[in-house]
């Protein structure tokens, strides 16, 4: 059984059509990434996943209980898109929180060293660089020990040696077996971690596979050559792709 | 697992002790204007029976805990909301209610200190006296004044935008205050502007608390309880639903 599954998914925002009919499964100890240019859907088809948003027809689950439910949430943890988080807590405290919501959530020291913040713990987050900052997200997303992980494109913004820290510790959470979502923009990023990758596009499930049979489906050596030979048969500029 | 409820409350007690702006300005603001209008220069203009620094105890303490409740629940609720943080929670296994459970814990606690350091202040500066009970009451009173500003607060939060919030808190603040008649007794403003406070909150929970001191008041405590009470569930409405319209937002 998938861990996460959406079928048929649609949803409509007023006039705009953001999701026009959406499968996709996640498997246990599976890293899939959702790809795909700004606005194809991405965020929404995780928002759906995470009880955020309702579908506007067809049916989402989450260990075969709706996204929203309690059985749901407390075998789930997100790192989502946020603008600010509260600064005048430390690194601690944050956790030590978020770890109160779970039934069985890991110790606060394995999570502090899941997630790298050894030597910072006691700093505000207000007083972090952006690579720690988003560090704390991710130790707030696996500190209740969960089964499956969303991450919304977790490493935006980031230098390359941060980028770099994060991907580490999360295959140190998916060789602990755990499941995740990812999104992200950065074709290097699904290169470098997905098992299988879904590129979505225009609120449509564009193409699905490993990297690899990506890759050979365009005949293309790169997963960045693939993403761009799937845009352009799906008619898209390569300019308005890239930007 | 450690009770969330008091989790929560506890990590957001620090959060926003730690915010300069909030603790200070919520403690220091009605201080300073009584220490100014209570004590500078009230001692010696009885207001009827009673001196200005008894009188002023009462409603500065109002617009003390108005305004600990008021930035906890409307500036709070509208940042967390507009930059992202609240949808971080409602991912999460929080429980929703404990969200408002810390922030009136806030509220309460800062309401409480804001309340107890203006009577240390009257006792020992403005020589206000009075029985045990009625202390104890009106502290009361005043401590308990923070739910229905939390309703109102929390329809702002629900509504205002993440920079604007602030501001509009400070709109609404301000001139509830005066205009309540917290600021200086209700009977030396305008006749006008008397007519328009009992359509203020503000002016029902300082009556509320005049009462108690057995000023001078205008109207039935019952009326002034009700029509706080009223303003609480009306706003409370007003709050609701504002949430569940956010819900429904765009996302690409």
């Amino acid at each position: 059984m998938p861990v996460a599954e959406l079928s048929g998914v649609t949803k409509r925002y007023g006039e705009v059509q953001a999701l026009r009919g959406i499968d996709l499964s996640i498997g246990h100890g599976e890293l899939l990434a959702l790809l795909g240019p700004n606005g194809a859907g991405k965020t929404t088809a995780v928002r759906i996943l995470l009880g955020l948003s309702e579908p506007t027809s067809g049916k989402a689950t989450l260990f075969g209980h709706h996204p929203a439910s309690h059985e749901a949430k407390i075998r789930r943890g997100a790192l989502l898109q946020v603008a600010k988080v509260p600064e005048t807590l430390k690194v601690r405290e944050h956790i030590e929180l978020f770890s109160s919501y779970y039934e069985k959530p890991m110790p606060i020291a394995e999570t502090i060293a899941a997630a790298g913040l050894g030597g910072i713990e006691n700093r505000l987050f207000g007083a972090l660089s952006g690579g720690q900052k988003q560090r704390v997200l991710f130790a707030l997303a696996i500190c209740g020990n969960p089964d499956l992980l969303f991450l919304d494109e977790p490493t935006v913004g980031l230098d390359v040696e941060s980028r770099r820290t994060l991907w580490a510790h999360i295959r140190g959470f998916v060789k602990r077996g755990g499941s995740v979502l990812l999104t992200t923009h950065y074709l290097e990023e699904a290169d470098a971690l997905a098992h299988r990758v879904a590129v979505i596009d225009r609120g449509r499930i564009a193409a699905e596979g490993t990297p690899a049979e990506i890759k050979a489906r365009t005949r293309t050596s790169g997963l960045e050559d693939a993403f761009l030979a799937i845009m352009h048969e799906n008619g898209n500029a390569p300019e308005e792709v890239l930007q | 697992m450690t009770n969330v409820y008091w989790m929560e409350s506890k990590m957001e007690l620090r959060k926003m002790a730690r915010l300069r702006q909030y603790s200070v300005s919520t403690v220091c603001f009605p201080l300073m204007f009584y220490i100014f209008f209570g004590l500078a220069m009230g001692s010696s203009i009885p207001h009827g029976a009673m001196s200005f620094s008894k009188y002023l105890l009462a409603t500065y303490g109002a617009f003390g805990v108005m305004g600990a409740t008021l930035y906890a629940f409307g500036a709070g609720v509208a940042v967390e909301r507009g930059l992202g943080w609240l949808e971080v929670k409602r991912a999460s296994p929080m429980p929703p209610a404990a969200y408002l459970v810390a922030k009136a814990a806030v509220s309460l606690t800062f309401g409480a200190l804001v309340v107890t350091l203006l009577f240390a202040l009257g006792a020992i500066f403005g020589g206000v006296r009075m029985p045990a009970g009625q202390w104890l009451l009106l502290w009361t009173a005043l401590v308990a004044g923070a739910i229905p500003f939390g309703a109102i607060g929390l329809a702002i939060g629900s509504f205002a935008g993440p920079n604007s919030a602030p501001g509009i808190v400070n709109m609404m603040y301000l001139p509830m205050g005066f205009l309540g008649g917290l600021w200086m007794p209700i009977d030396v403003l305008p006749k006008a502007l008397q007519h328009f406070a009992p359509f203020l909150p503000s002016y029902h929970f300082g009556q509320i608390a005049l009462a108690i001191l057995g000023a001078p008041t205008q109207g039935s405590m019952l009326v002034h309880v009700e029509t706080l009470l009223g303003f609480g569930l009306l706003f409370a409405g007003v709050a609701w639903i504002g949430q569940s319209r956010d819900h429904e937002k765009m996302y690409g």
